[in-house]
């Protein structure tokens, strides 16, 4: 009984098995298919927490939004420093960049309101208010009164720096002049969402609204959510009431959120993606001989650096820290070590911004770096206390702090620990001030040193170092208003100077993405802030 | 039976709900919250978020909502992912997992059943040695090993079968292959001790001078007891394969469960891991039931009460 009714399960699978192994051969890849059909497959990482744009922080749901919304002014094809017309057709601002007025083109949601300039205030007050808790609220400080209406200080959003003058005119009065304020709009935290949905779903401040799921989202960028499959897909296809619907040439985008990196090289591999999300450090030389056309390296607005608790004894005394800074070749670890085409960080701000060369102050020195810890009292190393250095969990942190404990090792002849641990707790550990180094990276939000510098000003949440100079203080709040952009990069690298000079943080690399591309893909130039505008992105056919 | 069924129920309440309780105050314990951020929230907005979530209450009356929530059937939201509950996720990712463990659980008992058998039958010669190195290599091979291997075989250099997503059946087998195998393994090297247990019976020697054939020992006589190692590993081994398939889930990206449990307690997703670890906890001690009436169903000497 027992054999005969095993004998017929053997035979189903068998028969199954075979039937599916046929079905899978042979023929045409997906992504030929895909860029066939006009579909672009992309690695997008991890499953987004969600895609309502004033509640998300990560990049991978930015990724999204992409596709789906479109603020003001949008990310410009090839340019990173120029942005091109999104909502808004043309601009002006006054003389000294404080009053922007935004005219707004005839274009509608996908629930088919037209996009208006009081949907902007709408939002802006969303993102604003209080009882939201979004994230990412500071982003528009910018704009004036904008820190009274967040923080409760006052509960009338008419004080905030944002009107709209008729249905297609916007007016947006900022703090202080910032003519890097367009660069600053192209940030998720300043897109739109369309009020009635919101309202409809939960209004304005409700955490938990439900105006962002698959089925009632409502956007108004060239693309529209089709389909939301947890943890499989996301689809987008193209949005046929977007206003530049003709310049859109993929009919779509299939976005997988997928987590392990060797599982997302094995689908790049197997011809199921035409652009992966990332690629493993350890990878790449491989993928440098065997797929030179696909492997892409490029420059990416971000910086690796180390903090050190500067309220901890020897790391309280600038000596200290400035030899752990010296002693590092930064050449040898980013060719060896992390191997991604980094570039050595001299400075905090990474290079590649208009009007403001990196700073080149931290280099390789390992005689002066042996001199200032001998006169902090430490000479060759010896007496020095131990010290430990905090990463979170991660295999490729762990080598660059194992790579840096020896060349302190080796050059000062201090021993540093390493301990990890999980991203949470280490959020914590730092924000705590529990730690003596710590491992950590910032991306910027807009392509302006502000961007990097404003976080070490004392008391800014993000400082977590205990370090705090009235000096920088100054330099950085006098930037905020200096009347001429020269003057203002000119007071920020005075600034990074100071912050340069004192080492609260040790610089070590500026970043690049690295990741593998179908040569089908076209339109998908390098991007400082790896915002690609899907609209220019097309499939070549071969 | 109904009296010893309606104890061992009362007895696995009792048992989730202290699951439950030690659950909440380690998560509660536990450094770092959901709202923890690499990019620092203002004070007062953080106190908004806590309030919204109710984590301004303290950890006892938090404690007693959720289980009165929990026992309304109501898990809470997710901390982390906007306008999920907990219910939905686990709603959405139950059936993958339940479907994908259900077919690496027939894969290894078709497997491993019969090479056990096989094995023991056929003592010391290569039909045992071939299939018990095998399954000694399937113990000691990690699914994290087994997955990428067959993935790189069957996927990349065969091409035959899609390495990974979860869209149709040909996207079913080799993560229910990778996870199948490794207990196929297990479910060998059991049956093949159970059975070569009952085999040495002496009852086994007479019934061969008797002249009874083969077959029938082996069948009739002997399977019954011999399944019994088995059928024990059986229930922990559902539990096992559904909850712990995590590392096939995340090679083969399949939308399943476990990849929801380590990624709730990655973000301190509290009402997730609460919900989760439930869910587990429940699955084990219905599996543990289902065996143990199974083995007083197939072992006289069990019978009690």
């Amino acid at each position: 009984m027992m054999i005969s009714n095993a004998t017929r399960i053997v035979r189903l699978a068998l028969s199954t098995m075979f039937c599916s192994l046929l079905l899978a051969c042979g023929g045409p890849t997906e992504a030929d298919q895909a860029a066939q059909d006009g579909i672009l497959l992309v690695g997008n990482g991890s499953e987004p927490k969600g895609l309502d744009p004033h509640l998300v922080t990560g990049v991978p749901e930015s990724s999204l939004l992409r596709a789906l919304m479109e603020g003001l002014v949008a990310p410009d094809a090839d340019d990173d420093l120029a942005p091109a017309p999104g909502v808004a057709e043309s601009w002006e601002s006054n003389d000294d960049f404080t009053v922007w007025t935004f005219n707004l083109r005839d274009t509608q949601w996908t629930n088919g309101d037209p996009v208006l300039a009081s949907d902007f205030v709408y939002s802006w007050q969303r993102i604003l208010s209080p009882a939201l808790g979004a994230e990412y609220a500071e982003m528009l400080y910018v704009i004036r009164n904008a820190d009274d209406f967040h923080q409760g200080r006052t509960e009338n959003f008419s004080q905030v720096g944002v009107r709209a003058i008729d249905d297609r005119t916007l007016e947006v009065t900022l703090e202080g002049p910032t003519p890097h304020f367009l660069g600053m709009l192209m940030h998720t935290s300043f897109l739109p969402v369309n009020p009635r949905a919101v309202e409809e779903h939960g209004g304005m401040t409700d955490r938990q609204s439900g105006w962002s799921t698959r089925e009632n989202y409502v956007g108004n960028g060239p693309f529209q959510l089709k389909e939301w499959v947890t943890n499989q897909v996301i689809e987008v296809e193209r949005n046929p009431a977007y206003w530049d619907a003709a310049t859109v040439q993929l009919n779509g985008i299939r976005f997988y959120p997928i987590d392990n990196v060797g599982t997302e090289e094995a689908m790049f591999r197997d011809g199921r993606l035409h652009l992966t999300n990332t690629v493993s450090p350890d990878k790449i030389p491989s993928f440098q001989s065997e797929m030179p056309d696909r492997l892409r390296i490029e420059p990416y607005l971000g910086s690796y650096f180390y903090r050190i608790n500067t309220t901890r004894p020897p790391f309280d005394d600038v000596r200290v820290r400035r030899a752990l800074a010296l002693a590092i070749d930064k050449q040898l670890l980013v060719d060896r070590v992390t191997q991604g085409g980094q570039t050595p960080a001299t400075g905090f701000t990474p290079s590649g911004i208009d009007g403001y060369p990196a700073s080149d102050a931290v280099q390789f020195d390992v005689a002066e770096a042996q001199r200032l810890l001998a006169e902090a009292g430490y000479p060759g190393g010896q007496g020095f206390p131990n010290a430990e250095i905090l990463i979170n969990t991660n295999e490729g942190h762990r080598k660059i702090a194992q790579a840096l404990q020896a060349m302190w090792q080796s050059t000062l002849g201090i021993n540093v620990g390493i301990y990890n641990q999980e991203w949470k707790v280490y959020l914590d550990s730092q924000s705590n001030l529990d730690y003596d180094i710590s491992r950590a990276g910032w991306i910027g939000d807009y392509v302006h040193p502000t961007s990097f510098l404003d976080i070490f000003t004392s008391g800014n949440g993000n400082n977590d170092t205990g370090w705090a100079n009235p000096q920088y203080d100054a330099l950085i709040g006098r930037a905020r208003v200096a009347q001429s952009e020269d003057e203002r990069m000119d007071l920020l690298q005075q600034a990074e100077a100071i912050l340069l000079e004192e080492m609260p943080i040790v610089p070590i690399y500026w970043y690049t993405r690295v990741y593998l591309k179908d040569p089908r893909v076209q339109g998908w130039e390098p991007k400082l802030l790896d915002n690609h505008p899907y609209k220019h992105v097309s499939l070549r056919v071969d | 039976m109904v009296k010893f069924i309606g104890l061992r129920l009362l007895q696995g309440a009792i048992v989730l709900l202290a699951i439950y309780a030690v659950t909440f105050f380690l998560v509660a314990m536990t450094p770092g919250s959901p709202f923890s951020s690499e990019r620092a929230i203002r004070p007062e907005i953080l106190a908004q978020i806590e309030a919204f979530y109710g984590y301004d209450k303290p950890a006892l009356e938090r404690f007693w909502l959720s289980l009165v929530n929990m026992l309304q059937g109501e898990f809470g939201p997710s901390a982390v992912y906007a306008n999920r509950s907990v219910t939905d996720i686990i709603g959405e990712a139950f059936p993958v997992s339940l479907q994908l463990g259900g077919m690496a659980l027939v894969i290894a008992l078709l497997l491993g059943i019969p090479a056990g058998i096989i094995a023991a039958v056929k003592r010391n010669t290569w039909l045992d040695y071939l299939p018990m190195s095998l399954a000694m290599a399937g113990i000691c091979l990690p699914s994290f090993v087994m997955g990428p291997m067959l993935a790189l075989l069957f996927g990349i250099i065969l091409r035959l079968l899609p390495v990974a997503g979860w869209f149709g059946p040909e996207y079913w087998i080799l993560p229910a292959g990778t996870l199948g195998l490794v207990y196929a393994a297990y479910f060998a090297r059991l049956t093949r001790g159970g059975m070569l247990e009952m085999l040495n019976q002496d009852w086994v020697r007479t019934a061969r001078a008797k002249g009874v054939p083969e077959r029938q020992i082996i069948f009739k006589h002997c399977l019954k007891g011999g399944l019994i190692p088995a059928i024990t590993f059986l229930g922990p081994a559902l539990a096992g394969i559904i909850s712990g398939s995590f590392v096939v889930e995340t090679i083969f990206q399949v939308p399943g469960l476990g990849q929801w449990f380590v990624r709730g307690a990655l973000n301190r997703d509290d009402f997730l891991i609460l919900g989760l670890t439930l869910l587990f906890a429940a699955l084990i001690v219905v599996m543990n039931l289902l065996v143990d009436i199974a083995q007083v169903a197939l072992n006289p000497r069990l019978k009690h009460g």
